[in-house]
This record gives structure tokens, C-alpha cells and sequence, in this order.
């Protein structure tokens, strides 16, 4: 008695001490966790009031989407089952796959796809041009909803499929109800995992969950569309803002998926054994110079030109990625390796400073200053800020680089002042392929002045080649005028392209089955 | 004694009040705009006025201070901006990183610093003091950051002994919690260590120097009971004040190593928030870190009494 009483109290301290120290066995240790890094912390939930990519990789997560592009640039079929038009193209029907769920455990019915719809086309570019040409929404049945257009609208499915920002996710009509101003904070979606809004640490982590009821459906994944099989039970997005800090974690198994290492540390990954570095995004991303179209010395097409033609591609690209394997010189518009690039026009992108210095002289310009907004927190757009200003004073411009924050650059951005009266001249961003690929997506080429991009160049030309393209009824009509586009945008020089990179992302090699896209996608990952 | 405790923290109230004007002032009329962060990249300038509009920012000064200041007084400190999760709920979210991170540099820093500092000062011109006041010179010198990515290096990397980032709550288990903790205190606390010894050094040359360490040498008193027993007893009011001191510039210091080892703490928490321009997570966390600064100083002053009877409140 005496020695089981001994036993007993050996094994109770014994677990006292384990427990004490981190040892005992935990319950969701037992569960298949993916450990991903994301490109940058996640601040807010809703993907349609916000533009950034991180929500728009959140909302693949938690929401779904009635079509979806996939690596053929063909838009399929996601959350609908079947679709049609009228003869007159003016109303689109859609039915719904029967059975899904939203994580409220709430049917997906008509109504909900048409309210987010109505919302999503307020925000996105691509569906403010969509939402111009409609009537109304019908909720026919549980299933089915109707778009009625006061226009035809032949690219109804490429809108509803887009790939990237901002993506026409679905929710729950009590939320999409909301104005599309307002960012929502009840991230319930009907998508294959749930976010747990009671664990999201801003700043530190979100977590997903495997959404049980999700309805995958049968084809293979191909980007965005096909099955959405997720094959772990929970998905721990940490936030790691310091590269060097998220390269070691990976390399010590503290993470399983970085998504976007450093350029410079790519050798030390690449060397390591139980390390994947891999290309997964084909159309890579762009780089590119704008302009503020509104005041001198860059609204005059001449000055404009004359950047454009000063621009080698190369010093751009060293100084974003350093090495030749992560980027090429691209003088599209549209992006090198998508249907609608092309070559038209690429002499006026040489490189040549003597050509770019007799062009300057032909303009109006009057040794003006030119302030390059910089935002110091992002490398990406701060390097290529840095080249450009060393390359406007080789061209002969007086030139002043305001370096600050990425807050401090959106907020003067926003200022339709003169330069030297808060406003800019110059600033540099970069976009995801997928969000360049045809003039509906393609922001930067709007010239629709006070409402376009900011830059708010007014160019009724390019208005028009727009929506001609819009109204194309083929193919070849599309690429006819896709090169017109790019035609005039080497004249009007809207902006001016730095270069393509691709960005590659570096996961433990336990993790199988990352879906090759240009967005990173969480079914079909596996972890062993 | 208690009189003075309530004077003092009486006067706490206007100290506040100036930095609760202070800090919307500064954030006023500071570049940056919530509004554009929160409509991104692809948005256009309608796009965001629809934003600041929808978050009052266009109001005027006077009005979005007063409507601040009277939620602040009722115990609201406002939703953040951008995840509209409550203040008090993130400040909740993130305290036990930073205190966590906060005393284990302090104890660290004090057990160490406190006994080099007594030996320096004791083997005073010897290599003892000499080694001692060259790692106080190095511990100033080497910014945090650049500590932080060495010992990452060499004690995770290279020896595989510790981890290399984040913070695991005392919850589960006291050695998971002191693991994520040794890097970053160690990174966060050579400074700390080298000022505190110094000042130790300094605080006991200046007592072993009196008559009555001379006097007490001469009765007999064995090294261990004059050094610790007289000298750093009466060495002790300089040094507490640098220790307090030291705590609060340890806020400043947590922002870098928490950065670093990725610990979601208050000072990540607020250079995101500085960022992304959150005001009322800013201003939450400076009103909270005034505070403390307040309370740190009301506890170094009180604890003056212990160490020398002289001095009564």
C-alpha cells in the first residue's frame, strides 16, 4: 500500500513537473498545422473595402467565388452550377451548387451572391465598369439569381472570375448588406476554412481551421479554380516582419512556408537541404514609375517620353532582385508571358540617355522641380525610387527624393497639389501580373483623369480603346486592340514599366502540393 | 507616507492630461492618413475620402479631441482603426509579452550588473574592473538589433539551442516560456547590464572611498560583510534611480527586440500601429506607457526610504 501510495505520488509529480516545463502531451499537437509566414501582417478582414494582397490571400481562405480563373487565363465555373444569357445579353442567370454551407452553417443561396456581388462592383475597378451597366438584381429562386443590364456586358464572367484585387468574394448577404465603404468585421464565408477571429493577433498571427461542410468540387485545382481539397486541419498564419528573422525560422522548422524570402538570402536557402525554393508564381509581378499627370514638368508628354526613353530596365531589376534568375526586362504593357502582351512600341523604352536628353529638350520643361515620393518600408519601390532619382539628374532634372513611410506616401499620394505644395511627382509601385493582364484589370492605363489611379491622367483616347476591348466580340478583335492600347500608351506614357520579377517563395520540404499560382492558395497542401 | 502617495498620484492626473494632448496633437498634425492606408495601392482618391469620411476624420480638431478625451474617461480607449478590434482588447492581447520580456531583462540585468559593478569597483585599476568596464563600453556600443541577429545566429543557427523567434505564454509551462525568452532578454539587457554596472562601480568607489569603510576595514569586518553590508547598502539610492530609469527606457528598448524575435508585444504592436497610422491604438499605448513611466518613478522615489532612514515622506 505504502509503495503504490509512493508510486502514485512519483507520477504525479512526475506530471506536475512535465506539465511545468511544456512536456505533457497538448491536444492540437496531435492536429496537421501549416506554419506559414505571409508577405506582411494581415490588419484587417474585409478583402473588398481594402486592396491588399494579404486580405485578398485571407479571403481565398475564408470565402469562395461563383467563377474563378484558372493557369490557362479560362474562367470556370466555382460556386455556380450552371449559367446563361439572353438572346439580347441583357441578364445573366445563376444557379448555385446545391448543399454549401457558410461557416454560420447557414445555406448559400442567390440572394447572398447578389448582395456581394452589388457590393464588390462599388470597390473594384473592373466591376465599377460592370456595375455601370446595371439594371438591377433578381433573386429568381433559393439557388438562382438574375443581372439585368442596361448593356450588353460580355465580359460578365471574366469580372466575376478575376483572380486578384479585389477578388468578388461571396458572404453572407447580412454582411455584404454592409456599405462597401465600411470594412466589415465578420469574416464568415463560405470558403474551405474558417477564420477564428478570436485567436487573430494583429501583428502577430490569424488562424483558419478546416471548414468541415465545404463542398469541393471534383476537378483538380488549377489557380483559383477545380477542387478546394484541404488536406490540413488548420492553417497558423505568423507574422514575422524581419526577413533575416523568417528565413532562420524557416530554416529551423519553426514554420513550414515563407512566402516571400528575401532576394539576398535566397543562396543561403537554396543550400539548405530540408528547404524549397520555388518558383510558383508564372506571371511574376511588375514594376513601374507613374507620374503626376496634373502638373508641370509631367504633364507634358514630351518630359514624359524622355523618362520612359532614359529607363534601362536592368538597373531597375538588379536593384529589386539582384540576381538575372528573378527577373526579365518586360517593355508590355500587359505582362511578358500573358495572352495579350506584346512588343509594340519597346524601342521607346531603350535605355538611352542621349536620346532621353534630346527628347527633354524638345519638351517644355523648365528645370522644374521633381519630388519622388519613397516609402523607406517597402524595399521593392524605395530601390527602384533610388535608381530614378539618380537617373533623372544624369538626364538634366532637378530632382529632390522624399524619403518617409509607406503611410506618409498613400496620404501625399492622395494630394492633387503641386509639388512643391505638398503634392508630388514621381512614385513607384509594383503590381501582381493578374492584376495587368487585360485593359479591364489594368488600372494604370485608365485615363479617366479625377477618377483614375493617382497620377489622374485624362486620356479619352486610351477611354476608348478601353471600351472597345470591352465591347470586343472575339478574341483577335481583343489583341487587335490590346496592341492599339499599348500603341498609345508608349505615346501618352501613362506610366513607366521598370521591369518584371518573380518572387519566389521557399517552403520546408514536408509540405507537398502548393498550388502553382500567382496567389498563395492553402487546399491541396499537404504537410507530412 | 501615505499623504505623499496620494499627492503623487493626484499629480498624475494633469501629467496625463498634457499627454493625452500632446499625443492627439502630434498625431493630428503628423503626414499620413489611416484612410489611404486602409483603401491601399489600387485605390482612388474618391475611394479614400468615401474612407475618412466614414471614419470622422474629416472632423475638426476640437471635436475629434473632445470626443476622444470623454471616451478616455469613461475607460473606452477606442477600436482600432484597421481591425476594429478593441484597444484595451489589443493592449490585453499583448501586456504579457511585454512584462514577460520586460522583467526577465531587469532580472537579468540587475543580478548581473549589480555583482560585476560591486567587483569592478572592489579590484578597482585591476583586470577584473578593466574587463568589466570594456563589456559596459561594448554593451553601449552594439545596437540591439545587431545583438539580436548574433545571438540568433549563433545560438539557434549554429548551435541549435534556442528558438529563433515568437513568445509562448507562461501558461504553458515555465521552460517553453524562459526558452523564447533568453535570446531577446539577453539581446535587450547587455545594455542594461552595462549601464547598471558602471553606475555601481561608480556609486561604490564613492562609498569605499568614507571613513566608515575605513573604520569598519579597521575593526576586522571581513571584505564580503564591508562591500555588501555598507558600501552597496549606501551605494544603493544612485543605483535604484538608474534601475528605474533603466525600466523605463526598457520600453523604447522592447520595440527594437520585439521587432526582431518577432514577440507580439506592445512596441510591435505599436510601430505597426505608428505605421499604419491606428491612432487610437497609438494613443492608448502612450497614454498607458505615461503611466508607467509615472509609477515607475513613484515607486524609485518610495523606495529611497528603504536604503537610506534619512530620507522620509
Amino acid at each position: 500500500m505504502k509503495k503504490t501510495f509512493h508510486r502514485l505520488a512519483a507520477a504525479t509529480a512526475l506530471a506536475a513537473f512535465a506539465a511545468g516545463f511544456g512536456l505533457a502531451g497538448d491536444a492540437s499537437a496531435q492536429q496537421k498545422v501549416l506554419r506559414f509566414i505571409p508577405h506582411s501582417n494581415l490588419p484587417a478582414i474585409d478583402p473588398v473595402a481594402t486592396t491588399g494582397y494579404v486580405v485578398r490571400n485571407h479571403g481565398y481562405l475564408v470565402y469562395d467565388t461563383l467563377f474563378a480563373t484558372d493557369a490557362n487565363f479560362k474562367i470556370q465555373p466555382q460556386m455556380v452550377d450552371k449559367w446563361s444569357t439572353s438572346p439580347d445579353g441583357l441578364r445573366w442567370e445563376f444557379t448555385l451548387r446545391s448543399g454549401m454551407k457558410f461557416h454560420d452553417g447557414t445555406p448559400v443561396r442567390g440572394a447572398d451572391a447578389a448582395a456581394s456581388i452589388r457590393r464588390w462592383s462599388a470597390r473594384d475597378s473592373f466591376g465599377q465598369t460592370l456595375a455601370a451597366a446595371v439594371a438591377g438584381y433578381d433573386v429568381v429562386n433559393e439557388l438562382t439569381f438574375a443581372i439585368r443590364l442596361t448593356k450588353p456586358f460580355p465580359l460578365m464572367i471574366d469580372a466575376l472570375g478575376k483572380l486578384s484585387s479585389q477578388v468578388p468574394f461571396i458572404m453572407p448577404e447580412r454582411i455584404a448588406n454592409t456599405d462597401p465603404a465600411t470594412p466589415i468585421q465578420d469574416a464568415t464565408g463560405s470558403g474551405p476554412f474558417r477564420f477564428v477571429r478570436d485567436q487573430w493577433v494583429p501583428g502577430q498571427k490569424a488562424v483558419y481551421e478546416k471548414f468541415a461542410d465545404y463542398k469541393p468540387r471534383s476537378e483538380p485545382p488549377s489557380w483559383a479554380a477545380g477542387g478546394k481539397v484541404v488536406k490540413v486541419d488548420r492553417v497558423e498564419w505568423r507574422i514575422i516582419p524581419d526577413g533575416a528573422v523568417a528565413a532562420a525560422a524557416l530554416t529551423q522548422g519553426e514554420v513550414d512556408w515563407l512566402e516571400q524570402p528575401l532576394f539576398d538570402l535566397m543562396p543561403q536557402l537554396a543550400r539548405n537541404r530540408d528547404i524549397s525554393l520555388e518558383q510558383i508564381d508564372p506571371m511574376g509581378s511588375v514594376a513601374m514609375l507613374r507620374f503626376n499627370h496634373l502638373h508641370p514638368p509631367f504633364n507634358d508628354a514630351k518630359v514624359r517620353q524622355a523618362v520612359q526613353m532614359a529607363v534601362n530596365q536592368s538597373d531597375y531589376l538588379q536593384a529589386i532582385a539582384g540576381s538575372k534568375e528573378y527577373y526579365k526586362e518586360c517593355k508590355s504593357v500587359f505582362p511578358c508571358g500573358t495572352p495579350l502582351s506584346s512588343d509594340v512600341g519597346a524601342a521607346a523604352l531603350a535605355g538611352n540617355l542621349d536620346r532621353a536628353k534630346a527628347i527633354l529638350k524638345e519638351s517644355s520643361y523648365k528645370n522644374e522641380k521633381v519630388i519622388i515620393i519613397s516609402p523607406t518600408d517597402i524595399p521593392t519601390n524605395h530601390v527602384q525610387s533610388l535608381v530614378t532619382e539618380d537617373l533623372l539628374k544624369r538626364l538634366g532634372m532637378n530632382v529632390e527624393l522624399v524619403a518617409t513611410d509607406w503611410g506618409s506616401v498613400l496620404a501625399r499620394r492622395a494630394s492633387r497639389n503641386p509639388a512643391e505644395q505638398g503634392g508630388w511627382s514621381i512614385f513607384h509601385t509594383w503590381w501582381v501580373g493578374p492584376d495587368l493582364v487585360n485593359p479591364a484589370l489594368h488600372a494604370p492605363l485608365r485615363g479617366h483623369g479625377a477618377a483614375a489611379w493617382p497620377g489622374w491622367p485624362t486620356d479619352p483616347t486610351a477611354e476608348s480603346l478601353r471600351d472597345r476591348w470591352l465591347a470586343a466580340a472575339t478574341a483577335a478583335e481583343q489583341t487587335a486592340i490590346a496592341r492599339q492600347i499599348q500603341e498609345n500608351a508608349v505615346k501618352e506614357v501613362p506610366y513607366v514599366t521598370t521591369g518584371q520579377f518573380q518572387q519566389p517563395t521557399a517552403f520546408r520540404k514536408n509540405v507537398t502540393g502548393i498550388v502553382i499560382s500567382p496567389v498563395p492558395f492553402f487546399w491541396n497542401v499537404d504537410k507530412r | 507616507m501615505f499623504a505623499y502617495i496620494v499627492r503623487r498620484i493626484l499629480a498624475t492626473i494633469p501629467v496625463m492630461g498634457v499627454v493625452a494632448l500632446f499625443v492627439f496633437s502630434l498625431l493630428y498634425f503628423s503626414p499620413g492618413d489611416p484612410a489611404a492606408i486602409i483603401a491601399g495601392d489600387l485605390a482612388t482618391v474618391d475611394d479614400i475620402e468615401k474612407i475618412r469620411q466614414q471614419l470622422g476624420l474629416n472632423e475638426p480638431f476640437l471635436v475629434r479631441f473632445s470626443t476622444w478625451l470623454f471616451a478616455i474617461l469613461q475607460g473606452d480607449f477606442g477600436n482600432s482603426i484597421f481591425s476594429a478590434l478593441p484597444v484595451s482588447t489589443l493592449i490585453g492581447q499583448r501586456l504579457e509579452a511585454t512584462i514577460s520580456l520586460s522583467l526577465t531583462t531587469i532580472v537579468l540585468s540587475v543580478s548581473v550588473a549589480i555583482p560585476l559593478g560591486v567587483l569592478a569597483a572592489a579590484r578597482a585599476g585591476g583586470w577584473l574592473d578593466r574587463l568589466v568596464m570594456m563589456f559596459a563600453v561594448l554593451g553601449f556600443s552594439v545596437p540591439v538589433f545587431v545583438l539580436g541577429y548574433v545571438l540568433i545566429f549563433l545560438f539557434s543557427l549554429e548551435l541549435d539551442w534556442l528558438p529563433v523567434q515568437g513568445f509562448v505564454s507562461i501558461r504553458e509551462g515555465f521552460w517553453p516560456f524562459l526558452r523564447q525568452l533568453i535570446l531577446p532578454s539577453l539581446a535587450l539587457g547587455t545594455i542594461y547590464i552595462a549601464l547598471i554596472a558602471r553606475m555601481t562601480r561608480a556609486a561604490m568607489l564613492d562609498v569605499l572611498s568614507q571613513d566608515y569603510i575605513r573604520t569598519a576595514n579597521a575593526k576586522g569586518l571581513g571584505t564580503e560583510k564591508v562591500l555588501l553590508r555598507h558600501a552597496l547598502k549606501n551605494a544603493a539610492v544612485p543605483i535604484v534611480t538608474v534601475v528605474g530609469i533603466g525600466v523605463a527606457l526598457l520600453i523604447g528598448g522592447v520595440v527594437v527586440t520585439e521587432s526582431v524575435f518577432a514577440i507580439p508585444g506592445l512596441g510591435r504592436m505599436t510601430v505597426d500601429a505608428i505605421l499604419r497610422r491606428d491612432y487610437p491604438i497609438i494613443q492608448g499605448v502612450i497614454l498607458m506607457f505615461s503611466f508607467v513611466y509615472v509609477l515607475i518613478n513613484l515607486l524609485v522615489d518610495l523606495s529611497y526610504s528603504l536604503f537610506d532612514p534619512r530620507i522620509r515622506y
